[in-house]
């Protein structure tokens, strides 16, 4: 029985051959990108709640508070990505604990992007 | 036939970025699963997971596109203020949906949730995109990275939808309209 399929032995497919990449970086873009969307959902709750916090993140008129919201999450995912990337770049992490981090973020995220969990949050 | 200037960038936002991606990420899921499920898929050649990285580009630029026109674009013109005296709602999408205990949650729940978690498909796919011309060939070694590529798609796709079918039917009971008249063919009475 042959058991190397080509995409389990690269070699085989002459692509990207070679000894298996740390997954530093993968953890690093994974768990951050959580969190840029942890923040999505927290920042819009905290300018839900906060007229003065809704005011900070009216970056652009127009689109008033979203425009900052989103910005900022945008900003905490991108700073948080390079500095894990820097800090795990070259390692080999356990992965299964990133992830488990990371899908609770996510989850947290969706969760509290719901507007009903969210004015249960502030007592509406 | 006509349309207006905002109804035409509320339908490229819409049906342009935001519909070509749901569409984008049944070809997208179908493949990752292919790398997810090696022992049950037949293998990708090199040429396909070229493609594959071209794909995932792809769908993750749609999805910016989406989001910034929609934030950018088209949610200024939905929740734009109404100027003292004027009672005519219809430029005023945000306004009109609240003036009704019938079409309130439309904005309360539908535009108030969809705003938010419309976000979450660019972050995810990026990273999708990322790990995926980072890891090449390797992700087949690296269940863990892998399954979180594809559970992140799948949340994507999720919010995405989410975001889609809020903003479709938003749209339906309050369209975003306005702007300079555009003649598409036939005759502007």
């Amino acid at each position: 029985m042959n058991s190397h399929r080509p995409e389990e032995n690269p070699a085989a497919t002459g692509d990207d051959a070679g000894a298996e990449i740390p997954n530093g970086a993968a953890a690093a873009a994974v768990l951050s990108a959580a969190a840029g969307c942890f923040c999505v959902s927290v920042f819009g709750l905290l300018g839900d709640a906060f007229p003065a916090i809704a005011r900070f993140f009216n970056f652009y008129n127009p689109t008033g508070p979203l425009s900052g919201v989103t910005t900022t999450a945008i900003a905490v995912w991108l700073v948080s990505w390079l500095i894990l990337s820097r800090t795990w770049g070259g390692k080999s992490l356990p992965m299964g604990k990133i992830n488990a981090a990371a899908f609770v973020l996510l989850a947290l995220g969706l969760a509290l992007s719901f507007p009903p969990v969210g004015d249960l949050l502030q007592g509406k | 036939m006509q349309t207006t200037f905002r109804e035409l960038m509320t339908a490229l936002h819409g049906m342009g970025f935001g519909g070509l991606l749901l569409l984008a990420f049944s070809g997208a899921l179908i493949e990752l699963h292919r790398i997810c499920a090696p022992e049950r898929s037949s293998p990708l050649s090199a040429w396909e997971r070229r493609f594959l990285r071209r794909y995932l580009i792809a769908t993750a630029v749609l999805a910016w596109g989406a989001v910034l026109s929609g934030a950018y674009i088209v949610y200024p013109w939905y929740r734009a203020r109404l100027p003292q005296g004027v009672v005519d709602l219809a430029g005023y999408p945000q306004r009109s949906l609240l003036a009704s205990t019938a079409t309130s949650e439309w904005h309360n729940l539908g535009m108030e949730w969809k705003e938010h978690v419309a976000w979450f498909a660019p972050i995810a796919m990026t990273m999708v995109a990322y790990v995926f011309i980072k890891y090449r060939s390797d992700l087949t070694r690296n269940r863990p990275v892998r399954s979180a590529a594809f559970a992140f798609t799948v949340a994507a796709f999720v919010a995405a939808g989410i975001a889609g079918t809020f903003g479709a039917l938003i749209n339906k009971n309050a369209p975003v309209q306005g702007g300079a008249l555009i003649k598409i063919m036939g005759e502007t009475k």
